[in-house]
């Protein structure tokens, strides 16, 4: 695996660094798997397109050095299918939140998948609304604090965006955290390799919101609590688990009628 | 400024902008939580968006700590946050929602349906710039946005009056004349997140002025099953859309009154069209929203230095105050009127509204502040002082290079 160096250097804008998230944020952690990721699969960073939404995750597209559109709030994935129709030789790479892709944009989500579009999406979870300060997600946890569920905390029930995705037809799913670092890169390039549509839900800590609401202390504590929430596939014990729960080879949106071989004038 | 000018800007600085004692020190985004804690109503269905965030944390507080009876709804989207506030409203619950530059956007397919389906509720709007480039900054073009859907639209200047209007558009949107959304924008970040001294009302007379709600034509009614929403032929939808446009009308009418028995208990005057200093003025700056109180102090400074110039404030724009606009405007004056936000390809939207109604005046338009830019007391002054030279074929925008200023 490549360290920071050179060849993950062609993939960032290191002069907009450090971020403009805060202290402790674990999307920075993203941002540097998914430059390792394209640095192993060596794809020119400007056949990669990074699309983003709204919220704290659109920012990623900021710090790469491939092709970069920020979109609407929920909408990224629409975006990305116009795009990878009209140009199926682009590698694209979409970075979208939980509130962005599970709430917002949900729908986009599940059609993505049942399409099985040849993007690669880079969940964000951070179980809360970041950017616009800590209100409860679709993801957040049932009993959570948040900054509109304060008290006694979410009394809504979340969604498991790994489930959510296996049954819209997604043909790559996996879960991982900011704690596994070793681990993300190497999802997120079989990922990007897997032709079809592929999600990568990645557990991202907020200590500003989250994890101060619900006194899980800073940034390393969180880290530590994410690798206490997890465990294999086979683990009943935990909240969240992590893996490779499907890489199936199956038709990709296109493959059957033939649109993935157009060519739009360059 | 010399001697004489700060004097008198000293003077006037006492005259208009002292508060009152019993004020409190809070955000345009507090207070309008405030007055919906006081309105205490049914339901809330929101979804966040910046800068209207903080009337809805401040709201989750009052649910958590049980100080209101309101159902909030945490929506997946604004388009389902307005779809349920629709639900909501015409099964006979007081409703009421808050949102900003996208979420209004997103909001607009069901706005339109919600003022045809006649459905009364409040709709609070931290005024931003819309996308794209994307920006989360003060600005009209969200609220723009709104002004063919039927809704009501209140603009205010002050924190204070974000608070009085959204009393106030409670009673109107639910009374029998209106039955309609009634949307009450303050400008984002300037009022939503500035703290002002505003004077709140005690939480009895607020309950009392809005009163208990009356479902005039309720949607689930047992006793008289009504269907609502349903496809409408050209021989039925055009006088639909007409009734609905002559409520919109009516709803100037009623906020003179609803906002003449708001006096009466609040002691605060909230005219559909306000003025300052235009008595004898020879130039009136016209503007909706924060921009105004920088005006007042333009116009302050440059009265000390002889100029006779007033302010005219829109506080209502949809339906548009016409006659109360023509009242206050005299034959001769040179209107300057001040948008927050374009039309592309036209007159910017104020303007627009302003030159229709007017008779023998000269206009000229000027577009400010898109996307959050400031517009200081001197800029204001320096656009009076070169009123001259504004272009009378084309709207000036300020601070952009080739623009007149």
């Amino acid at each position: 695996m490549p360290r920071f160096g050179e060849s993950v250097d062609r993939y960032l804008r290191r002069e907009l660094l450090p971020t403009v998230w805060c202290p402790g944020c674990g999307n920075g952690s993203i941002v540097q798997a998914l430059a390792m990721a394209l640095a192993r699969i060596g794809r020119e960073p400007e056949d990669v397109v990074v699309v983003g939404g709204i919220g704290c995750s659109g920012r990623t597209p900021f710090y790469l050095a491939t092709n970069a559109l920020h979109t609407t709030h929920g909408r990224a994935l629409a975006f990305a299918t116009g795009l990878k129709l009209a140009r199926p030789d682009l590698e694209v790479v979409v970075t979208s939140g939980d509130g962005d892709s599970l709430a917002i944009g949900g729908n986009h989500f599940i059609h993505a998948a049942r399409r099985n579009l040849d993007v690669t999406l880079l969940l964000f979870n951070n179980a809360i609304y970041g950017m616009t300060g800590g209100q409860a997600a679709p993801t957040t946890p049932t009993g959570s604090r948040t900054s509109t569920s304060p008290g006694s905390g979410s009394t809504e029930r979340s969604f498991d965006a790994v489930e959510l995705a296996m049954a819209a037809g997604a043909t790559f799913v996996a879960r991982t955290t900011t704690f596994d670092v070793q681990e993300m890169p190497l999802y997120i390039e079989r990922a990007i390799r897997h032709r079809g549509f592929s999600m990568v839900e990645i557990i991202t800590q907020c200590p500003t919101y989250y994890g101060r609401l619900n006194r899980l202390g800073e940034a390393p504590a969180m880290l530590v609590w994410e690798r206490d929430m997890t465990g294999e596939p086979s683990d009943d014990q935990h909240g969240w688990k992590t893996g490779v729960f499907r890489d199936d080879d199956l038709p990709a949106y296109g493959d059957l009628t033939g649109q993935n071989s157009v060519r739009t004038r360059a | 400024m010399s001697k004489q000018e700060q004097q008198e800007v000293q003077q006037e600085g006492c005259r208009t902008s002292r508060p009152s004692p019993d004020a409190r020190l809070v955000t345009g985004a507090e207070a309008v939580a405030e007055a919906m804690r006081q309105i205490d109503p049914d339901v809330m269905a929101v979804y966040p968006i910046t800068p209207q965030t903080p009337i809805i944390e401040a709201f989750s507080q009052y649910v958590a700590d049980g100080r209101v009876h309101t159902e909030l709804l945490l929506m997946e989207s604004e388009h389902s946050a307005l779809s349920a506030v629709v639900g909501s409203a015409l099964a006979g619950a007081r409703t009421v929602t808050a949102t900003a530059s996208q979420g209004l956007a997103y909001m607009i397919e069901v706005l339109y349906i919600a003022a045809a389906l006649r459905a009364p509720f409040v709709m609070a709007v931290g005024m931003r710039a819309l996308s794209g480039p994307i920006n989360i900054h003060a600005d009209h073009s969200d609220v723009m946005l709104a002004r063919d859907s039927g809704a009501v639209i209140l603009i205010a200047e002050t924190a204070e009056e974000a608070y009085d209007l959204t009393v106030i558009a409670t009673r109107l949107a639910e009374d029998p004349a209106v039955m309609l959304p009634v949307l009450v924008g303050q400008d984002g970040f300037i009022t939503t997140h500035a703290a002002e001294p505003v004077r709140l009302l005690d939480d009895a007379l607020v309950r009392g002025f809005v009163g208990e709600y009356h479902v005039p034509y309720p949607l689930l009614d047992p006793g008289r099953p009504t269907t609502q929403g349903a496809f409408s032929m050209p021989d039925s939808y055009f006088p639909q859309k007409a009734q609905e446009e002559a409520a919109t009308r009516q709803a100037g009418g009623r906020f003179l009154t609803l906002a003449g028995d708001y006096a009466r208990v609040s002691g605060r005057e909230l005219s559909a069209v306000e003025t300052y200093r235009t008595e004898d003025a020879e130039v009136v700056l016209v503007a909706m929203g924060s921009v105004v109180g920088t005006m007042k102090d333009a116009v302050d400074r440059l009265r000390a230095r002889g100029l006779r110039v007033g302010v005219l404030k829109l506080r209502m724009f949809r339906p548009f105050p016409e006659d109360a606009l023509r009242k206050e405007i005299s034959p001769g004056q040179l209107l300057l009127v001040f948008d927050r936000a374009l039309s592309p390809g036209s007159w910017p939207p104020l303007f627009l509204e302003v030159a229709a109604r007017i008779r023998g005046n000269s206009c000229r338009s000027l577009v400010f502040g898109l996307g959050g830019r400031d517009l200081s007391v001197e800029a204001v002054m320096t656009v009076v002082e070169g009123r001259e030279d504004l272009p009378a074929n084309a709207a000036s925008h300020l601070g952009i290079a080739g623009g007149a200023l």
